[in-house]
């Protein structure tokens, strides 16, 4: 017998008498003003999130907030002339070298400042973990207040996807708090108004 | 297996030997106990969502052929290929065969529990296969040729210092320096390399989904996907008790999960995985290793439930007061102490004791596993089945003996009290197990009952 018969066997004789799923597995969060609650959520991750009013200002704060930067990327057509490194490499180790990547997200989520990324927004998976410096660009009505709606929102993750909630970080010594671990050192998240 | 070379509480006395590291420990784990009850506190319906992850996960626990069979059905569909491990022999031997197919001697890990459980990286070693485990705490304790002593926080048993010393030795860093900054620096350099140039990566599983074949990966560090994009295959091993019936429901276990572990609303990263990028392989390991033998056992399947979030530990006065190393299972605390007899009673026999049976860790549980009533239990079966220790077992006949019967009962609490008043040496030595790390109590000059009894005279 193969080990997933005998495997699947043992589990049938010794599983419990089958119950029922629970009733009420969603709670609604209902925060006073969910924009508020994303923004204090990603502050007290080291997040900054700035509106923007259109694409045009969110180049303009690009331009000023990753002065002098090279190596940068990104998947908006509006921030071509901004970007110098083009994405369409065929191996994704070629990114080892961006130095930030602003990217174009899906939604994010009020009570824990998680934005979602997906193989729907990225030519390579590994770009938010590889890059040194990432910014999201979300528009500004798309954000949920918890991760039940979140996941109401998300009928399908495609091949793959993520959320994301701030700059990666690591407390591993001594309990103290080191902001770029493997992936991203910093993190901003542009909410795009009027889309 | 052969026998373990400290059982708990010889290595807790070794723990605590060094009174101020004990107090460090102690104080830290704390700290990140306070931050649960922080972060649980944000949430109304906190106690409704941990009602409800225990619910989904008793519904796993009786559907679970079900559900495995529509994960592995959804998974192949999703073009991952899956393996079923009967144990962690063969579980080492899928990963091992992987790699040898593709010629690799070299894999990156993130986080995996279960590969510790398996003892895995030393069975790939014997093999010629490198491992280096990308998670910073991971790196560190392997560097130092130790396990993890936390499930979550696996190099909480060391200070800074010790890790300057040992990355001076391994990395190169400046000796001294110990300033968290900079070592976790030199940590990034370190790994960055190992990530651009493994072609192999491998990771845990926090849930997977049998509706859509799907898994996630939680980190805060972004190990895992650093390794996973990166790699031309990645394999990714779990214990079958990680499935959970829809992807709706990791709304409660995502909202659980880092908030009973760390107290953060999240981890930094939970990643989705369903498809292997185009021109990658995906393979997924489910791993039994005992975990159907434990589901048959009526008292102790609900272990089944855990999620891993080490909220158990943080909060255990006797996992901060003697270290996870203490526990010699791959899993410690209070959940590692109800899993370990499982998986073999002679070697684990010690860890169901090495609790006070509080049931703070029943408290914080985001699952609501019973721990401490389970332990309790695996007392029973452990002593009726011939594992515990003679001097415990003796003990224990002794002190029934004595409350079985009401006046030796009272007799022997008079003569104990007369002892320690008049001959405190007596019970003031090391042979006294109560006299470590304390000093005996004043003894009282009467007993309650003879109080009682005096007092209602009047």
């Amino acid at each position: 017998m193969s080990s997933r018969d005998s495997i699947l066997g043992h589990i049938r004789q010794n599983k419990p008498e089958a119950t029922a799923l629970p009733a009420v597995t969603t709670f609604a969060s209902n925060f006073d003003n969910t924009e508020d609650k994303f923004r204090e959520m990603l502050g007290a991750i080291y997040t900054e999130v700035i509106v923007v009013k259109n694409r045009e200002e969110l180049a303009q704060k690009a331009e000023e907030l990753y002065k002098g930067i090279v190596n940068r990327a990104t998947t908006i057509p509006a921030l071509s002339a901004w970007a110098d490194f083009s994405l369409n490499v065929s191996d994704p180790h070629e990114l080892e070298t961006v130095e930030i990547a602003i990217l174009e997200a899906e939604f994010g989520v009020a009570e824990n400042g998680a934005v979602w990324i997906s193989d729907k927004y990225l030519p390579h998976r590994a770009l938010p973990f590889i890059t040194q410096n990432l910014a999201f660009v979300i528009p500004r009505n798309a954000l949920v207040d918890n991760m039940h709606e979140a996941y109401v929102r998300l009928q399908d993750t495609l091949g793959w996807g993520c959320f994301i909630a701030g700059p990666s970080k690591t407390a591993d010594i001594e309990q103290s708090l080191v902001i770029g671990a493997h992936g991203a050192r910093s993190m901003v998240v542009f909410l795009l108004e009027g889309e | 297996m052969s026998k373990t070379v400290m059982e708990h509480a010889d290595a807790s006395e070794v723990f605590n030997r060094d009174e101020p590291y004990v107090n460090w420990h102690d104080e830290t784990l704390w700290f990140v106990r306070q931050k649960r009850d922080k972060s649980s506190k944000q949430l109304p319906e906190w106690e409704e969502l941990r009602e409800a992850a225990s619910g989904i996960k008793h519904y796993v626990l009786s559907h679970l052929d079900e559900l495995l069979i529509s994960f592995e059905q959804k998974a192949k569909e999703n073009g991952v290929q899956v393996h079923w491990a009967a144990n962690a022999a063969e579980h080492n031997e899928i990963v091992l065969g992987l790699l040898k197919r593709h010629k690799i001697d070299k894999m990156v890990k993130s986080k995996s529990m279960l590969t510790e459980e398996c003892h895995m990286n030393e069975f790939l070693q014997k093999n010629g296969i490198e491992v280096i485990d990308t998670d910073l705490g991971e790196r560190i304790v392997q560097l130092r040729n130790e396990p993890p002593s936390h499930i979550v926080l696996p190099a909480i048993h060391l200070k800074k210092k010790d890790i300057g010393d040992l990355f001076h030795e391994h990395l190169g860093t400046d000796a001294g320096a110990t300033d968290p900054q900079y070592l976790t620096e030199a940590a990034r350099q370190h790994l960055r390399d190992k990530f651009l140039t493994r072609r192999a990566a491998l990771t845990g599983v926090n849930f997977a989904i049998a509706e859509t074949g799907g898994f996630v990966v939680s980190t805060n560090e972004g190990n895992a996907d650093m390794g996973a994009h990166l790699a031309d295959i990645h394999i990714a091993c779990m214990g079958f008790e990680k499935i959970i019936p829809k992807q709706e429901h990791l709304g409660v276990f995502l909202r659980l999960l880092a908030r009973s572990a760390t107290g953060q609303p999240i981890t930094t990263y939970s990643s989705h995985f369903k498809k292997p990028r185009e021109g990658q392989e995906m393979h997924i390991v489910i791993v039994d290793n005992g975990r159907s033998t434990q589901l048959g056992r009526k008292d102790f399947r609900n272990s089944l439930k855990c999620i891993r979030c080490g909220a158990c530990m943080n909060t255990c006065p006797v996992y901060r007061r003697s270290g996870g190393h203490s526990y010699h299972n791959a899993v410690a605390g209070p959940i590692g102490s109800i899993l370990a007899p499982n998986l073999d009673m002679t070697k684990n026999a010690d860890l169901p004791f090495a609790s006070t049976l509080c049931g703070s860790c029943s408290n914080v549980c985001p699952v609501k596993i019973d721990i401490h009533d389970q332990l309790y239990k695996w007392r029973q079966v452990l002593a009726k089945e011939g594992y515990v220790p003679k001097s415990k077992e003796i003990g224990i006949r002794a002190m029934s003996t004595v409350l079985a019967a009401p006046r030796f009962y009272q007799w022997s609490g008079r003569l104990g009290r007369t002892v320690m008043r008049a001959m405190p040496f007596m019970v003031n030595n090391g042979l006294n197990p109560w006299y470590k790390q304390r000093d005996m109590p004043e003894p009282p000059k009467e007993s309650f009952r003879d109080w009682y009894v005096r007092n209602r005279k009047n």
